[in-house]
């Protein structure tokens, strides 16, 4: 691909000094290869031929050592803290990714998604993938036929992470050569949505900016929940998956044809369905439901109930001063709030649940005489509300042209990889999972070596010779397997085959249908 | 593909090529039996060069008044009366009531004939470029949405049933389950007996399921009948987006056309300038020293949103996108120079270190200012810098987002104090900036603040005849908001005849 390097658009102003040549020739791979190949050569022209012989990456089983040497015996001889600390430097390690995406990246199910049919189409081949390589210079309007090529030159360029665009009207590598750019727009894409903690910064109490917890993470549940019943119940959309973006939010992805072929106006409109918080925190009260409720907002409302007291538990939104002041803003009656003012000041530690329960305790006891009631009860349905309900990215959903992180990529940042959540519509899927728990790219690479290991151990007792010979006749075990990633790819699989599935049916059906339109059309 | 939805019967229509390739044309006979119309058809009758300049002309004085209307954010029904009389002058098109015994006689003809013409010449002479043709469909749109809501009850029904639009209506049985969901979902909805309900995708009628005010179920909406004008709309404009951009398509064959394509020309230029409302050369303020070291001296002249956006970005060394989007365009519309502009943001940016501002904010910047980007970007210069409508319709501010207009954007009692904190203590005027946000009015509030900051200079300008009306007029901008306060602060040390350079 020798026109590769005139893609690169982005400008690259603090490149390390031994890749500068990157920015000049088409030596891109020469520097991550480089490295790779010093450390472990043998290792890496196994992976090569294998390559070869064997495009599908999920049969990949060579047995060899899959991080660098120096670097496991490092991991070894450290305990854990210390192991922890020389990770974090670790996961940009460029020959860590290389051992990833050799390894284990599921490129196949990849292509699958993406293309929604086993045989190649436009809707994988003008799709736009964007690399962030390691020295962070940003590659745009790559595409890819197939899988393989997609595979080969991930493997070339070696990126820390890569996003995927929509598909255009032509192949986006070809978009200067066309006559009229205007004949270069996108087609399609997955309907998506991202959510991020860091928008939850006004209630969240247990944590700022990137970092999250447990407590936290209750946020991104409750999204999950809402949202997906939303878009299956309201809107008939099947096929949404829920992905971790590896550090601090989430991604959905909904492959539905009617969902990827939306416009930018009916994606902005499906985000607006959603966006039930308006303004920001300036603007004072941000919730403002139409009463009677929507059938959308009371369901959420019931989603979300059991959270809210949660929430008043673990995040004590109400606990400070200015917490306690914003909550009395939302309420409407203002001899309550003086009321109420006047309790609180006495005790101080109150904890936010004593609090929210005041409110009705002391409206009962009539401290405000012409307290209007389904006023309050109103007040507390959007208080509730704008302390639980989804804060989406507004801006990503609306327009088909924004890239987002591919799920499996490894957040450059954390270590941890992309997996999905749910799908299907399995929350309870979504209520177990943990993303502190989620595996990291090194801890899978060194889980793929002890699993060699071990069966070598066990093997390795007696007549060592003749046992691996047998073995290697028995069913092989794929790297993925080894791993803590694989229930993440089953999920994912099973995923990607319920949808590959159903829109094939879609198009027999489509086919059959217009079948004596077809054959109108054939005759002139 | 796109989904044609609702009309399926213009793509069913089969043309045999081999009977029609050597026929004669035959055209359509226009009717017009409606008032109003999608203009589906294009004119095929002769006129003569003088009406297809004079009708176009006319279209277009209606519609540029139309476009000001929205710029200066008037309510639908101020807009209706702030038009009448000029539709009445340019544009009249009568209900087939307003004829004897409301048969279609020849001034309704006329009428209709000139609106259907002068609709289909402008489509010429806007199709050319993305953004004309998004201006002219959009205010396209709103006409036809107030000429819709304007006609009377029976005719409209005949109109609608003429579209031959094919909703599937909801029956008894479904109506009566869902009730329950339709009452709450359907806003301005007493009871569900009285009111049919068609059922149709989510798609056809996104800004009602934007703003949650049908009931959706697995991707079929429950419309119902009073907000057919939500569906008519949208396939309005549908339909006008479509063409416009087929007429593109065509439009080098006419450019062949010495007669028609200046006039087309002319056409479109005249409607390209009243958008931008701010021009490059206006930003020229020669002597004033605009420069990085002197971004937080020159604050005391911007409008309260920049005001805002400079006091979040000293207070937190920082700005979401958004902000940084919005300050940058204006300060590169005051005069600062990229390299200027770029210092400023680097010291602003007190937390982040030299790597990861080259990595993720130079760049933005530089782009802002046309330095970088494709080669239209380049070529124009950049993005202009936004206007007040722009600012209040476009991307509402979000949590930790400091861009928008405040006077629109924030609460009445944030808005009272940010006011207070820059020095506005005037009741009377704290008054009516309440009253006019609350009137929704939020340019006249911040003219308000305006005129009350440079009274006594604009008393003497106005004494002195220094400037006309036309210096003094609403703003709508906010670097005309300081360039206009930063001349009137300086009245004494710029020279008189650079201000009289405002209008030019």
């Amino acid at each position: 691909m020798p026109h590769a390097i005139s893609d690169m658009e982005a400008d690259v102003p603090s490149s390390p000094p031994e890749s500068t040549s990157q920015n000049h020739d088409v030596e891109l791979p020469a520097a991550p290869e480089a490295t790779a190949a010093t450390t472990n050569k043998v290792a890496l022209e196994d992976i090569f031929n294998d390559e070869v012989s064997d495009s599908d990456l999920l049969t990949s089983t060579a047995d060899i050592p899959s991080s660098p040497p120096t670097a496991k015996d490092n991991h070894r001889g450290q305990d854990v803290a210390s192991a922890r600390s020389g990770q974090a430097e670790s996961y940009s390690d460029p020959s860590v990714m290389l051992q990833y995406y050799t390894r284990l990246f599921p490129f196949r199910p990849l292509f699958l998604w993406l293309n929604a049919s086993p045989s190649p189409s436009p809707r994988f081949a003008n799709r736009e993938f964007a690399f962030t390589l390691s020295n962070d210079a940003y590659l745009r309007y790559q595409s890819y036929p197939s899988h393989d090529l997609l595979r080969r030159d991930i493997l070339r360029l070696n990126p820390s992470r890569f996003e995927i665009g929509p598909e255009y009207s032509t192949n986006p590598r070809d978009r200067k050569t066309l006559r009229k750019a205007s004949t270069f727009r996108p087609l399609s894409k997955e309907m998506v949505f991202d959510i991020d903690l860091t928008d939850y910064d006004d209630i969240r109490t247990c944590c700022v900016k990137a970092n999250i917890c447990e407590k936290c993470w209750k946020f991104a549940t409750m999204t999950i929940k809402v949202l997906d019943a939303a878009l299956r119940e309201d809107f008939g959309f099947e096929h949404i998956l829920w992905v971790y973006s590896g550090r601090r939010g989430v991604h959905a992805w909904i492959s539905d044809k009617e969902a990827r072929e939306l416009d930018d106006d009916k994606r902005k409109a499906l985000v607006g369905y959603f966006e039930v918080l308006r303004g920001g925190v300036q603007g004072g009260k941000r919730v403002n439901v139409r009463r009677p409720l929507h059938p959308h907002i009371r369901r959420s409302m019931d989603i979300l109930r059991p959270y809210f007291t949660q929430i008043l538990v673990e995040q004590e939104p109400f606990l400070s001063q200015s917490g306690q002041d914003r909550l009395l803003q939302l309420l409407p009656d203002k001899d309550l709030n003086d009321a109420l003012r006047k309790k609180w000041s006495s005790s101080p530690d109150r904890p936010s649940k004593k609090k929210w329960d005041d409110i009705d305790e002391l409206a009962k006891t009539g401290v405000s005489k012409n307290l209007d009631t389904k006023a309050l009860l109103e007040a507390k349905q959007d208080a509730l509300l704008e302390y639980t309900y989804p804060r989406i990215d507004v801006e990503v959903g609306k327009k088909r042209i924004h890239l987002l992180k591919s799920p499996f990529v490894v957040h450059p940042g954390t270590g941890r990889v992309c997996v999905p959540i749910t799908c299907g519509g399995d929350m309870k899927r979504a209520d177990l999972f943990d993303p502190l728990t989620v595996p990291t790219v090194t801890e899978l690479l060194r889980e793929i070596d002890s699993f060699g290991q071990k069966n070598e151990e066990e093997q390795g007792t007696s007549q060592e010779d003749s046992n691996r010979h047998e073995n290697s006749n028995q069913k092989k075990v794929l790297d993925w397997e080894k791993t803590r990633l694989k229930p993440y790819y089953e999920l994912f699989n099973g995923y990607v085959n319920k949808l590959v599935k159903s829109q094939t049916t879609s198009l027999k059906r489509e086919r059959d249908e217009d079948g004596h339109n077809g054959a109108d059309a054939m005759e002139f | 593909m796109i989904r044609s939805g609702i009309r399926p019967e213009i793509k069913k229509k089969r043309i045999d090529h081999k009977k029609t390739q050597f026929a004669k044309a035959t055209f359509q006979e226009h009717d017009y039996q409606h008032r109003l119309s999608l203009y589906d058809f294009p004119p095929t009758a002769e006129i003569s060069l003088e009406e297809f300049e004079t009708w176009a002309i006319d279209r277009l004085r209606v519609l540029a008044e139309l476009e000001s209307c929205s710029f200066r954010n008037r309510s639908p029904q101020e807009t209706a009366v702030h038009m009448e009389p000029l539709l009445k002058k340019y544009m009249p098109l009568s209900n087939n009531s307003a004829a004897v015994g409301a048969h279609i006689d020849q001034r309704l003809k006329e009428e209709r004939k000139k609106d259907h013409y002068s609709h289909w010449i402008l489509r010429l002479a806007f199709c050319r470029t993305e953004d004309l043709r998004r201006r002219f469909s959009r205010i396209e749109t709103t006409l036809f949405r107030m000429r819709f809501q304007q006609d009377d009850g029976k005719e409209k029904r005949a109109f609608i049933d003429s579209l031959n639009l094919h909703w599937e209506t909801v029956s008894e049985e479904e109506k009566t389950e869902l009730s329950e969901h339709l009452l709450a979902a359907t806003s301005s909805l007493k009871r569900v007996d009285d009111e049919n309900f068609f059922k149709v995708d989510w798609t056809s009628i996104p800004d009602l399921i934007e703003h949650r005010s049908v009931f959706v179920r697995k991707g079929k909406a429950y419309v119902p009948t009073q907000q057919q004008t939500s569906l008519i709309i949208t396939q309005f404009t549908q339909n006008l987006d479509k063409a416009l951009e087929l007429s593109a398509r065509a439009l080098p064959r006419i450019d062949e056309d010495d007669r028609l394509s200046p006039i087309l020309e002319h056409l479109s230029k005249n409607f390209a300038t009243p958008d931008a409302g701010f021009h490059d050369a206006d930003s020229s303020l020669p002597g004033a020293p605009i420069n990085a070291a002197n971004v937080d001296n020159l604050s005391q002249h911007f409008p309260l949103c920049m005001k805002n956006l400079h006091t979040t970005l000293r207070k937190n060394d920082h700005l979401k996108h958004f902000g940084r989007l919005q300050y940058t365009l204006f300060l590169k519309g005051i005069g600062l120079s990229l390299d200027d502009c770029l210092v400023f943001w680097r010291q602003a940016f007190k937390k982040i270190d030299d790597d990861k501002f080259n990595k993720e904010y130079r760049y933005n910047v530089r782009h802002v200012y046309g330095d970088v980007g494709g080669d239209a970007n380049r070529r124009g210069r950049g993005y202009s810098p936004y206007s007040c409508q722009k600012i209040l319709t476009e991307h509402p501010p979000g949590t930790n987002e400091a861009h928008g207009c405040p006077y629109r954007h924030f609460n009445i009692d944030n808005l009272t104090s940010m006011l207070q904190a820059t020095g506005v203590h005037d009741r009377e005027v704290l008054r009516g900036v309440k009253e006019d946000v609350e009137k929704k009015r939020y340019h006249i509030a911040c003219n308000r603040v305006f005129e009350w900051a440079h009274k006594v200079e604009i008393k003497r300008v106005k004494d002195d005849n220094i400037w006309g009306p036309a210096e003094l007029d609403t703003i709508v901008h906010p670097n005309t908001y300081f360039k206009r306060s930063y001349l009137l602060k300086n009245l004494n040390s710029v020279p008189k005849q650079d201000v009289k350079m405002e209008d030019s």
